[in-house]
């Protein structure tokens, strides 16, 4: 804010304490601040939030930052499919190719989990109740060859790809979800089929998922890629972050 | 406050032409002994009001494109994210400019001497603060004693949050849209602060047109750039005195 000497002086109120140069310099340090403590920050607001928004029947509260989804899209807009229309495929170095459909994958023994959708950027919403088919179930079924070693899913955006170990495809919280909070899984969330994976960060659980495809090796996926994260991506033990198990 | 396309394009006019500059000069000259002869006091200069436009529209698109991104049923009812998203980040980065062109030359003498003005706090500036404060009784007794300027706490207030937040928005979402060189949590961190700074903005935003709707002889004088001396008498005595 220095100002050549030659400039006019306003007579009267130019005079005092700089203040709002103080002002702004206070907010730069508060942003600062804000950028480097952020993440447990808003870790606190979510712990008192979330109960609140739960029970606010305006979802006002719903408007502020906070415990609930963020929606990511790796494409311009939610890729949609109807329900009749859509096709899960299970193709590679397996005994069976499987088409499933919608009506196929829920005559399927349902496995439920209430469990947090934790992001690796920080937000997280607990006690998530999701709802779908044991990625188990599905392999078994396919009946998944002596060489493959991992599974590489693709989205029917297109565009976005993960990948897991064969080991960790097998967990018992690993779900081909089709459910979320007893409604069916919507287009932002995913729908209406995407993964869930409990014990990692969002990143791993795709949306839109419309193919697994049984490897003989890992191949890193779209975020992995991108965005230079881990993939092993267990919450709390990876991308440098502490977060609580889900 | 930061804007881009239309106080750009004002600066830039009287930047590329003496003859512009010239021009401008002349009217401006003209407009106050126009305000001489009815009496009104020249408040604001066409760059000033210009600044003040251009970052106005700059910022509604912000403000909208910024809800479509963040609120999930407007997002899909507006659909074409990553559209959106680039509006959204290129009118960001657009916001510094109308005031950094503004100040740059000495067609923004008038903008520069209104940017001391909000800078510094006089006595009075404290009061009016602490009247807002008070209750009624002791409220009347603080605003007997208080010779405002030409512009009073609230609008100095308004001015350097504005500024601040402005950075620190255009700052956080750098991060956040170039999110590469930097840490994990820094990248978390830059979300929450823009998240909630931004809702503050738009509260601000929201007080702020409604005070001038409130007042629509303020209001007009953004567009003609004048205001009645009756008005400063009322809100900007001090001002009003160093004038005469």
């Amino acid at each position: 804010m220095a100002m050549p000497e030659t400039e006019p002086t306003p007579a009267g109120d130019d005079r005092g304490a700089p203040v709002g140069r103080r002002v702004v310099l206070g907010l730069l340090g508060l942003g600062a601040i804000g950028v480097v403590t952020g993440s447990s920050i808003q870790g606190g607001l979510d712990a008192v939030l979330t109960p609140v928004q739960q029970i606010d029947p305006t979802g006002l509260t719903g408007l502020l930052p906070g415990a609930y989804f963020r929606y990511y899209t790796v494409t311009d807009g939610y890729p949609s499919v109807t329900d009749s229309a859509y096709r899960l495929v299970v193709d590679g170095l397996v005994d069976r190719r499987l088409d499933l459909t919608l009506d196929d994958l829920q005559l399927l023994p349902p496995r439920e989990l209430v469990r947090a959708f934790q992001c690796v950027t920080g937000w997280r919403v607990p006690g998530v109740r999701w709802k779908g088919v044991l990625l188990s179930n599905l392999l078994d079924q396919a009946g998944v060859q002596p060489r493959a070693k991992a599974l590489r899913f693709r989205s029917f955006d297109g565009v976005y790809t993960e990948s897991l170990t064969l080991d960790e495809a097998r967990r018992d919280d690993v779900i081909v979800a089709y459910s979320l909070d007893d409604r069916p899984l919507s287009q932002a969330h995913g729908g209406p089929v995407r993964l869930y994976v409990a014990p990692m960060y969002g990143y791993k659980s795709i949306k839109w998922l419309s193919a697994i495809d049984v490897v003989s090796s890992v191949e890193p996926g779209y975020w992995e890629t991108v965005g230079n994260y881990d993939v092993e991506a267990w919450v709390g033990r990876s991308n440098g972050r502490n977060d609580p198990a889900t | 406050m930061t804007a881009d396309a239309a106080g750009a394009p004002g600066a830039i006019g009287t930047a590329a032409s003496d003859r512009g500059a010239e021009r401008a000069a002349a009217s401006d000259r003209g407009a106050e002994r126009a305000a001489a002869s009815d009496g009104r006091l020249a408040r604001f200069d066409r760059v000033e009001r210009a600044v003040h436009w251009v970052n106005a529209v700059l910022i509604l698109v912000l403000v909208f494109t910024g809800a479509a991104l963040y609120l999930e049923p407007l997002g899909q009812a507006v659909g074409r994210r990553a559209l959106v998203q680039d509006v959204h980040v290129y009118c960001g980065l657009a916001l510094p400019l109308p005031l950094v062109l503004a100040l740059a030359g000495p067609w923004g003498r008038a903008l520069r001497a209104d940017l001391r003005r909000f800078n510094r706090w006089s006595r009075s500036d404290r009061l009016w603060l602490r009247a807002v404060f008070s209750q009624r009784g002791q409220r009347r007794a603080l605003r007997g004693q208080l010779a405002t300027g030409k512009f009073n706490a609230g609008q100095k207030l308004n001015a350097a949050w504005t500024a601040g937040v402005a950075l620190v928005l255009l700052a956080t979402g750098i991060v956040m849209r170039w999110y590469h060189p930097w840490p994990l949590s820094w990248r978390t961190g830059a979300t929450f602060v823009h998240d909630w700074s931004a809702l503050a903005v738009g509260v601000v935003v929201v007080g702020h047109v409604f005070m001038a709707l409130a007042d629509r002889d303020a209001l007009a004088s953004m567009f003609t750039g004048r205001i009645s001396r009756e008005w400063a008498a009322r809100h900007a005595r001090a001002w009003l005195d160093e004038r005469d």
